[in-house]
């Protein structure tokens, strides 16, 4: 039994399963497959063929794949915009001759025969793109139309020149270094390709036009509403197309110095499943440079390798058929079941032994109804004030779920207006010591309204982990903050796995995925303090100033930790077996502190959260709205001391005015209290409290003269 | 809206231009009007025109069948091999048909199944069914001749009926037979309502992907019998000719005729129409002697002309277009 006990919870602190649902949500996962079958069909042949390997091999397959893969990248362009172009064998054809022509014939110099045949080829491709761009010819047909032409083109131009140009051979130095030679060990073709496919990718990924054609692709109807160019974008993309084929056929012509009627015959093809095998979508809005250089690769070792393997004739079309259905059979399936396979997997349950909670039938956390006399401000006027606080001239202060910061006028508060608009979920507040209010907002991060209203962003990242597959550097979930005395903003940030209306699927984990992070307002930076806690949520500074306080609310405790004086860096658990989930900490006039409980803890979940397996199985097999998540209804407001002692707790039994208490606030002999789900702000009568003493006094003096 | 249901849509056009040229060919051209000219043209056109109803049934439902060539080269040439190779003639047949039907319900399968869209998975398959049948079925070169063995088939594609050429009464047979399966029976309403809106069809309770794989089927049949007329007619099959652009040709006249390749409208009459015009024109090309690749460039000009009038006609833009229709 221990044993089997001991082999879970190793299981489940070493085993990293959260990180399945992770990698399978990067972009880069996409390539995955295709890249594998690209590892696969190299180590196949690799080891089929001698020599596949050697030196003199990989300069012939080089020479090759730069011209190939050009071709391919061409189709890339194209199939990203919604298209497709089965002219590029014949367009590919016409470049070789054309170069060939213009070398022997025209007796052109290399150079500008080159450009010539670039913009012979993208001619054609302009075609294309006249037609089906701006005239909205269906691509398949179109470019049907002109791979026959071109090729009965070449065909009549080979008819009448093919015996001349045989006569004669040209030769110069660039010309023989393009189809021989090259930069070092990199053959001249290769060379091109790398420029091109680094040109491309920064295109396609970090240019106006790359991202536009991705639109265009992914959804033209859209595209062309938001205002896009559609049809000249995809217009250009043919020509761009064009001009590639055409630089590919200026390499073959270099390569070989032959016109045959033969050359790119079948190519589109070839080039197609190589495009659509390396996982660029048909239908566009998904591709990559890397998609068409991985695909390019496979079919160029495939076709190579079938033909080296000395089968007979019908053996390369056989097996790149199979290959393209295979390609294509993987991409739909992939496509369509990616996000159904994420939703399964992504949410990924660890153990959580939770300790026997403390009593609430006596002691200090005893059920009470000290609550039930609360006053409501603003009923039904505010939506999600999740917390409260007041100034120095009683302002009363909250966050709204529309993104808005409220004021409440005193001294009844009925009077309020919107003092900023900052968007997000407004959490977490706190005045710093020139006045102004540092807001933590869900899922933007850290911002500033100051005195005369202008909001301002602090910060919305952090340094990332080493070793985090999900980018942490962003901030999701930003909740709760404190000031400490030297000016350093600490933050919570409760989860890096969930965005902001998402965070009770956090609980059904309970794994360590929040974090402290410290803003220095001094330098700038942005630094995380603590890793790995379980939904950390509210921060407060303590008294003397030394240590940070912060709940860990799935995890049931609050946590101290040092931030100067001898202790500095340590953590240590104040409280522990809460019988609640602890939200956010705020000082007390006493010198004791006031924290939060959101809701109560319920031995179901206990058990479920014992359970992994369970909850796992749950989050797989029914819908989100069913799953067992933590009681967010009812709570109350405990206070402790620096001891970590609780001294006394304030409930609304009935559940009459205020039980979802997520904060609170105490200001001049009350308390006032905010709820992540409440419609109102409540404030209660504090007997025996400091009648004068307010919050922001107490970090930061007095208030002199005419100062804040 | 549409150009069938126009009094003057793309079938008229094309009609019209078909008549234009013929009473042009016919004023210009000795011999053109001579019966055995006009029967020889309608024969030239006949497999043809056969391939096209196969590839009408598929584009009907919104697909496209780009493995009709390949697996009527294929298979027919298989079973002339068979033949001569000693097999009995209904036993090569039955092979021959089987391999084609087996392979377009591949198709079929995996377009209706897989949801692979037809036009790869077609590709795929001719590209395939090539290879597959050059690598373990077709021993010889890449020219199957029809053996002697071959007996009374042999006039399917030579006999003459009342003078006229088997293959062209075949083909009206065929056009016959696919017209009446359109209309008057249940999966040929079906093939409409699928490729009109599947989402709807398949609300509707029309079994959508046996449907889909019911089309693909047939293609595989015409396919077949095609590739048989033409085999016996010219005496062998050349498995080269999936290299060359007939498979083009078929679709060629199947949207010339103004058969929308988005599904759902055509019929009969639209193949016709089209058939016709490649005939007249191939025909008048050929007596005026213009190249074979003179030829192309001017059919794949009539058909960009064909495509860009459907455009006109049957407009679409960035609002109408489908998502991931190329």
């Amino acid at each position: 039994m221990s044993v089997a006990n001991t082999i879970t919870k190793l299981r489940y602190r070493y085993l990293p399963d959260h990180m399945i649902g992770e990698i399978l949500s990067k972009n880069w996962i996409d390539n995955a497959i295709p890249f594998l079958v690209m590892v696969a069909v190299v180590g196949v042949f690799g080891t089929l063929l001698p020599n596949f390997f050697s030196g003199s091999n990989m300069e012939i397959l080089g020479r090759q794949y730069g011209e190939f893969a050009l071709v391919v990248i061409a189709m890339m362009v194209v199939i990203v915009v919604g298209g497709i172009d089965l002219s590029v064998g014949s367009n590919f054809a016409l470049g070789n001759f054309a170069m060939l022509y213009f070398l022997n014939l025209a007796e052109l110099p290399t150079g500008v025969s080159a450009l010539l045949v670039i913009l012979i080829c993208g001619g054609v491709g302009l075609i294309n793109g006249l037609l089906i761009g701006y005239m909205r010819l269906r691509a398949f047909l179109t470019t049907l139309v002109t791979l026959i032409i071109v090729r009965a083109v070449v065909d009549m131009l080979l008819l009448e020149y093919a015996q001349q140009m045989s006569m004669s051979f040209y030769s110069s130095p660039l010309w023989d270094t393009m189809g021989m030679g090259g930069f070092g060990p990199l053959p001249f073709s290769f060379a091109v390709l790398v420029v091109v496919a680094v040109l491309g990718h920064i295109a396609i990924t970090r240019s106006r036009p790359g991202w536009r054609a991705l639109a265009i692709g992914g959804s033209r109807r859209s595209a062309y509403n938001i205002g896009l160019p559609v049809r000249r974008i995809v217009c250009s993309a043919y020509v761009l197309s064009g001009m590639l084929v055409g630089a590919a056929g200026v390499l073959y012509a270099a390569r070989l110095s032959g016109a045959g009627t033969d050359t790119g015959m079948g190519m589109e093809i070839a080039a197609l499943t190589a495009a659509i095998l390396g996982g660029n979508s048909l239908g566009g809005g998904r591709g990559s440079v890397a998609k068409a250089l991985i695909g390019a690769v496979t079919v160029l070792v495939l076709t190579n390798g079938v033909l080296r393997l000395g089968l007979n004739s019908g053996s390369g079309p056989m097996v790149l058929g199979l290959t393209l259905l295979a390609a294509v059979f993987i991409d739909v399936r992939w496509l369509k079941n990616r996000g159904k396979l994420l939703s399964k997997v992504y949410v990924s349950p660890t153990l959580m032994e939770m300790p026997q909670p403390r009593s609430t039938e006596d002691g200090p956390l005893a059920v009470n109804d000290r609550l039930s006399d609360v006053e409501v401000i603003a009923l039904g006027k505010v939506e999600s004030p999740e917390d409260v606080i007041l100034d120095e001239n009683d302002y009363l202060y909250s966050g709204s779920r529309h993104g808005d910061i409220i004021r409440y006028a005193p001294p009844n508060y009925t009077e309020h207006e919107v003092y900023a608009h900052i968007g997000g979920s407004p959490l977490g507040m706190a005045f710093d010591k020139d006045g102004n209010l540092l807001v933590c907002v869900g899922g933007m991060g850290l911002y500033r309204v100051d005195k005369d209203r202008n909001v301002t962003k602090v910060t919305d990242e952090t340094n990332r982990s080493t070793f985090s597959v999900v980018d942490d550097s962003r901030l999701r979930l930003a909740d709760d903050l404190d000031i400490a005395p030297d000016g350093k903003i600490y933050f919570s940030e409760a989860t890096i796995r969930y965005e902001m209306h998402d965070w009770p699927v956090d609980a059904l984990e309970s794994r360590g995925n929040g974090r402290i992070i410290c803003h220095d307002p001094k330098t700038g930076k942005t630094h995380t303090e603590i890793r790995n806690l379980v939904f950390p949520n509210g921060v407060c500074t303590s008294h003397d100033g030394q240590s940070i306080l912060f709940a860990e609310s799935w995890g049931c405790r609050v946590n101290r930790y040092w931030i100067a004086g001898p202790n500095k860096g340590k953590l240590e658990v104040l409280i522990d077996r809460l019988p609640g989930y602890p939200d956010n900490i705020n000082r007390a006039s006493d010198g004791t502190y006031w924290v939060a409980i959101m809701g109560m803890r319920s031995p179901a979940l206990d058990l479920a959260l014992r359970m992994p397996g369970f909850r796992r199985r749950m989050a797989r097999r029914i819908a989100p709205d069913q799953w067992l998540y933590p009681n967010l209804n009812i709570g109350c407001v405990v206070r402790f001391n620096d001891k970590g002692e609780i001294l006394e707790s304030l409930w609304d039994r009935k559940a009459a005015n205020h039980p979802m208490i997520t904060s609170m606030r105490e200001h001049k002999g009350w308390l006032y209290l905010g709820g992540i789900t409440n419609n109102r702000i409540g404030r209660v009568r504090l007997k025996g409290m400091d009648d004068s003493w307010s919050g922001w006094s107490s970090y930061w003096g007095k208030k002199t003269g005419g100062q804040a | 809206m549409f150009g069938n249901s126009k009094k003057f849509g793309q079938e008229q056009i094309v009609f019209a231009i078909t008549v234009a040229m013929f009473i042009l060919f016919s004023l210009f051209l000795d011999n053109f009007l001579a019966a055995d000219n006009i029967f020889a043209l309608l024969r030239s056109v006949a497999v043809l025109g056969i391939l096209g109803l196969g590839m009408l049934i598929v584009v009907l439902g919104r697909g496209i069948d780009l493995s009709l060539v390949a697996n009527m080269a294929i298979s027919v040439a298989w079973t002339l091999q068979l033949v001569g190779t000693g097999t009995p003639l209904g036993w090569a047949i039955a092979i021959g048909l089987g391999f084609a039907l087996v392979m377009s319900l591949v198709s079929g399968l995996l377009i209706a199944y897989a949801e692979i869209p037809p036009l790869f998975a077609t590709l795929a398959m001719g590209t395939f069914v090539y290879g597959f049948g050059r690598a373990h079925l077709i021993t010889g070169t890449d020219v199957v001749y029809l053996p002697a063995e071959f007996g009374w088939a042999s006039h399917i594609g030579q006999g003459r009926l009342y003078g006229v050429p088997v293959p062209v009464i075949l083909a009206i047979a065929f056009a016959a037979v696919v017209y009446l399966f359109l209309k008057y029976t249940k999966p040929g309403q079906q093939i409409y309502a699928v490729g009109d809106n599947m989402a709807a069809a398949r609300i509707t309770g029309i079994p959508v992907r046996p449907i889909l794989v019911l089309q693909y089927a047939i293609g595989g049949i015409v396919a077949f019998a095609a590739g048989l007329i033409t085999a016996t007619a010219v005496q062998s099959m050349n498995t080269r000719i999936v290299n060359s652009n007939m498979i083009y040709d078929v679709i060629l006249i199947v949207v010339l005729g103004g058969v929308s390749l988005s599904g759902g409208r055509g019929n009969v009459r639209n193949v016709i129409v089209g058939t016709l015009l490649i005939g007249v024109l191939v025909n008048g090309m050929t007596i005026m002697d213009i190249q074979y690749t003179l030829q192309n460039v001017i059919k794949s000009l009539i058909l960009l002309a064909a495509i860009v009038a459907d455009s006109f006609i049957n407009p679409r833009d960035e609002q109408t277009g489908q998502q991931g229709d190329i």
